[in-house]
């Protein structure tokens, strides 16, 4: 285990020290002061390196192994766009400069609204929104306010199928919307007459990702939009699994009227261990004047800020999180049109790929080919074996791999959800299937090492019950 | 380039174990009238010297200005090397929000000692792991002290006006009232504040020093909260509570604020963080990942993710909020900063963005016209008149590679809101008056 920096703490030692104060000393009033001083660690430079590379050890990032955890696509972060974030004239400005001064960041903020205005077939795209959630909270908020707007107050309900991540129905809430849970057909897909009976006038939207969480394109997209709209409801695209078809089809063109996108999935600007991502927020036209404020157009030949006419306002602080923003721009100019397509198609074929090497030593639940993510059900094998879909993802962390996304989603029991990436190669997925297949084979001879697992960390499976019973948050 | 390592050929032995003869197959479930004709309408493919030389010379249209005398909600302060050093190992950088424990400890440690770092700050018993940032932090905490029948949140108009537009926004989404409270002469109008408060106010939300840079009476505003029933939540800079009392010391409920100033450069605007800690009876009220320490079977300190049932893959629609990705590497970045400053560190910056500010305050004032608007004690910002239209200060400025403070209108008159840290250099500030002289000459 490792010491926590604050035992590693001796008083008057110092890392950095800033220079001399050159003003006169300036006394705080004593009522104003704090009593005692913060308990920051009093550490040296070396031992604070050695502190953090430490903990970096005892972490797992694409870059030490193979991660196909479903739904987060996680594929490889290129390093350019690291060193395009990092640049001064980046990271050293003020976001409330004059606009004359920040051509060159507004510039990245509009062509990168462009391309994703493109990818996606939406008219319009704010970069506001700090991740995923955030900006299906920004596109629910501008539903809430069109209908609003357009008299329609009683339109309350929001359709959210039993697939669906549990964002969507929390964002939901968080517009004080009434979440409707529809089931899906044994092929994971919308059931389309329990959507039919649950749309009505009090139909605000039905949320869908698509690419669905199993991993299958709703093929009755069509008629779902139809079915939605023809009730005077709206359709938000949960963008979560775009990687699956980029340059193949686009949420705009399957009737889609709000949509969100998580750059650090799909655009490849890492997850930094949960973040910062970044959620843009697209919409169509009808929808558009309805965007977070402020915008950036181009206006007299260079680009300003401006508040969409309807504006719901702002959800954060400024403009969204630009450095992410930067990167998901190198990355789309380094593949270009051709290169997001071949991502897709790639990362398409690695699932499948998977799944059909893992077919026959494992339950897929849902026939046919899949898109960019494939779901494994382990209710079988539990039953025969008492190992459970946790025993199998501990054991892979033995073999090497991160593992899959486990319990989700929640329609499919004890279940594995495996997202292997286009930047994945063979030998990694097949050294993955292998370690898989073998785990399978463990899990019937001696199912107790599984139990056990892992054994090969510095850690073996926290008791997170006594973790919730008597709750440690701080040193 | 799209960073695929399987070659044509090796796809194709792919596509023929799966039983396709091409990828196109797969994607038989795509509608033709859905497919995309033809190809994305997208700037041509470019190799990384490319990238990197176009995305170069985008921000070198940026204006990097030397000197900066502007804060408002972002500051310029001194980051350590060790800071971003230690930041930008791949390990932390790559790997996604620590759901698997046994592989993650590295993350979860530091995001439990940033959890500390929160608590020693603020005062409070618990912090989560981190939320987007300050303004959002603010429009969660209101959130979080909502009950059903305490729903009316009141603001002080003495905040930053974007902290208030997140908070509007928020609100407006959840039908919840919201009273802006007016200030006075620079801070929170007290009366006007007992006047707003009723048996269905849930919280109150104040910022210390607020958006003129000023310390509020915080404990004449606490006992008005309380007396009502409402909590507190108090909004602050980070670096100022080395020194300042804390949000625990004036009763406060909550502690938000933005996490920028703790090792985050400008950025224009983003990654920042928002950082959200509370006494220990209300941490299953927190949004967001919190991170506990257990063991595992053979008694060894373990992290984990913990308290999931308040979040939103659990709860779902009864979440307390649908935040799932924060900004952990922020996070992290603010704790490598503290302790990189250590304990005399960090008040030794807080001290100096003090008598820095009181300098430039006192040099400011002095000239004709360009007075304090205000009284009252404040941190590091100051709002002074503007004799002439701000416009010609700024540019006068700006010719020098100065970035002046923020114009801002108050009561319709033109004035300046001046941010000083422990950066500007007392050469710097002599500068400025002396541009500050000439331009009403």
């Amino acid at each position: 285990m490792s010491e926590l920096i604050f035992s590693k703490s001796r008083p008057g030692r110092r890392c950095t020290v800033i220079p001399k104060c050159d003003v006169p000393k300036a006394d705080i009033p004593h009522e104003l002061l704090r009593e005692t001083a913060p308990g920051l660690p009093e550490i040296a430079e070396v031992d604070l390196v050695r502190h953090y590379t430490n903990l970096s050890r005892r972490a797992f990032g694409v870059d030490n192994g193979f991660y196909p955890l479903g739904s987060c696509t996680m594929k490889y972060n290129p390093k350019v766009n690291e060193e395009a974030a990092a640049l001064r004239s980046f990271t050293g400005i003020h976001p409330l400069q004059p606009p004359e001064s920040v051509q060159g960041a507004l510039q990245v903020m509009g062509v990168l609204s462009d391309c994703l205005r493109e990818i996606t077939g939406m008219n319009a795209i704010s970069l506001q929104p700090a991740a995923g959630a955030h900006g299906e909270f920004a596109a629910l908020v501008m539903i809430k306010a069109y209908l609003l707007d357009h008299g329609q107050p009683d339109r309350t309900k929001l359709i959210v199928p039993d697939s669906a991540h549990g964002t969507n129905p929390a964002s939901a809430a968080m517009c004080g919307f009434e979440v409707v849970n529809i089931p899906s057909t044994a092929d994971g897909l919308v059931d389309l007459d329990a959507l039919k009976s649950a749309v009505g006038d009090d139909t605000a939207a039905l949320m869908l990702t698509n690419p669905n969480t199993v991993g299958k394109f709703d093929t009755n997209i069509g008629e779902i939009a139809d079915i939605v709209h023809g009730a005077g409801g709206l359709l938000y695209y949960d963008g979560a699994n775009l990687n699956a078809i980029m340059g193949i089809a686009r949420p705009g063109d399957m009737g889609f009227d709000a949509i969100h996108l998580n750059l650090h999935k799909t655009f490849s600007t890492p997850h930094g261990g949960g973040g910062p991502g970044s959620g843009p927020v697209g919409c169509n036209a009808k929808l558009a004047p309805y965007l977070p404020s402020p915008a950036v157009t181009v206006k007299d030949g260079g680009y300003a800020f401006t508040s969409p006419e309807k504006s719901v306002g702002m959800l954060k602080s400024f403009y969204g999180n630009f450095l992410v923003c930067v990167k998901a721009l190198a990355y789309i100019l380094t593949l270009g049109a051709d290169g997001l397509r071949e991502a897709s198609e790639n990362a398409v074929l690695n699932a499948n790929y998977m799944q059909e090497n893992l077919r026959g030593a494992y339950d897929v639940p849902f026939p046919g080919h899949c898109m960019h993510e494939f779901v494994l059900s382990l209710e079988l094998l539990k039953k025969e074996t008492g190992v459970t879909a946790a025993d199998i993802a501990k054991g892979l962390i033995d073999r090497g791999v991160h593992p899959p996304t486990m319990y989700f989603p929640l329609i499919v029991h004890e279940a594995l959800m495996l997202e292997p990436t286009e930047t994945e190669s063979r030998e990694t997925l097949d050294h993955a299937i292998a370690a898989l297949k073998e785990l399978r084979q463990m899990a019937a001879e001696s199912p107790q090492a599984l139990h056990d697992a892992p054994v090969t960390t510095p850690v073996g499976r926290p008791d997170e019950t006594a973790a919730v019973r008597n709750p440690v948050l701080r040193a | 380039m799209s960073y695929i390592p399987n070659t044509i050929a090796e796809r194709k032995e792919m596509l023929g174990s799966i039983g396709v003869s091409s990828v196109e197959e797969l994607f038989a479930a795509i509608p033709e009238n859905l497919r995309l004709k033809g190809r994305m309408n997208l700037p041509q493919a470019k190799t990384e010297f490319e990238v990197l030389s176009e995305l170069t010379a985008l921000s070198e249209k940026n204006t990097l200005f030397k000197t900066c005398f502007r804060g408002a909600g972002a500051y310029r302060h001194y980051i350590p090397s060790v800071v971003r050093s230690l930041a930008s190992r791949e390990e932390f950088v790559t790997a996604y929000t620590p759901y698997q424990p046994e592989l993650s400890q590295g993350v979860l440690q530091s995001i439990f000692e940033y959890q500390t770092v929160i608590c020693e700050l603020t005062g409070m018993d618990a912090s989560n792991a981190g939320v987007y940032d300050g303004a959002q932090a603010a429009a969660e905490a209101i959130a979080m002290f909502r009950e059903r029948k305490r729903t009316k949140a009141v603001v002080s108009a003495a905040i930053r006006p974007m902290t208030l537009s997140v908070i509007k926004t928020y609100c407006r989404a959840a039908d919840c009232a919201l009273t802006i409270v007016p200030a006075r002469d620079g801070v929170t109008d007290l009366a006007a504040l007992k006047a707003a408060l009723d048996g269905e106010t849930a919280a109150v939300y104040m910022e210390q020093p607020n958006y003129y840079g000023i310390v509020e009476n915080a404990a004449g505003i606490a006992d008005a909260a309380h007396g009502a029933g409402a909590k507190l939540i108090m909004g602050g800079h980070p670096i100022s509570l080395a020194v300042l009392k804390t949000p625990a010391e004036y009763s406060a409920d909550a502690a938000v604020g933005e996490g920028q100033p703790l090792g985050m450069p400008l950025s224009f605007g983003g990654p920042y963080l928002g950082f959200m800690a509370v006494k220990a009876r209300d941490m299953r009220r927190l949004p967001g990942r919190i991170v506990g320490k257990t063991a595992d079977a053979q008694g060894r300190d373990a992290y984990v993710l913990t308290l999931q049932a308040r979040e939103q893959h659990i709860r779902r629609e009864k979440a307390v909020s649908s935040i799932c990705s924060n900004e952990a590497l922020c996070s992290l970045t603010a704790a490598v900063y503290c302790a990189a400053m250590g304990k005399e560190g960090l008040r030794d910056a807080a001290n100096q963005c003090h008598a820095k500010a009181k300098y430039a305050a006192e040099q400011i004032a002095s000239i004709d016209g360009f007075g304090m608007k205000f009284g009252g004690f404040f941190f590091c910002e100051f709002v002074t008149s503007c004799p002439v239209p701000a416009d010609r200060v700024m540019d006068a400025l700006a010719k020098q590679n100065i970035l002046g403070g923020l114009p801002i209108k108050i009561d319709g008159e033109d004035c300046i809101l001046w941010c000083v840290t422990e950066v500007n250099t007392k050469a710097e500030i002599d500068a400025l008056t002396k541009i500050l002289k000439e331009v009403i000459y």
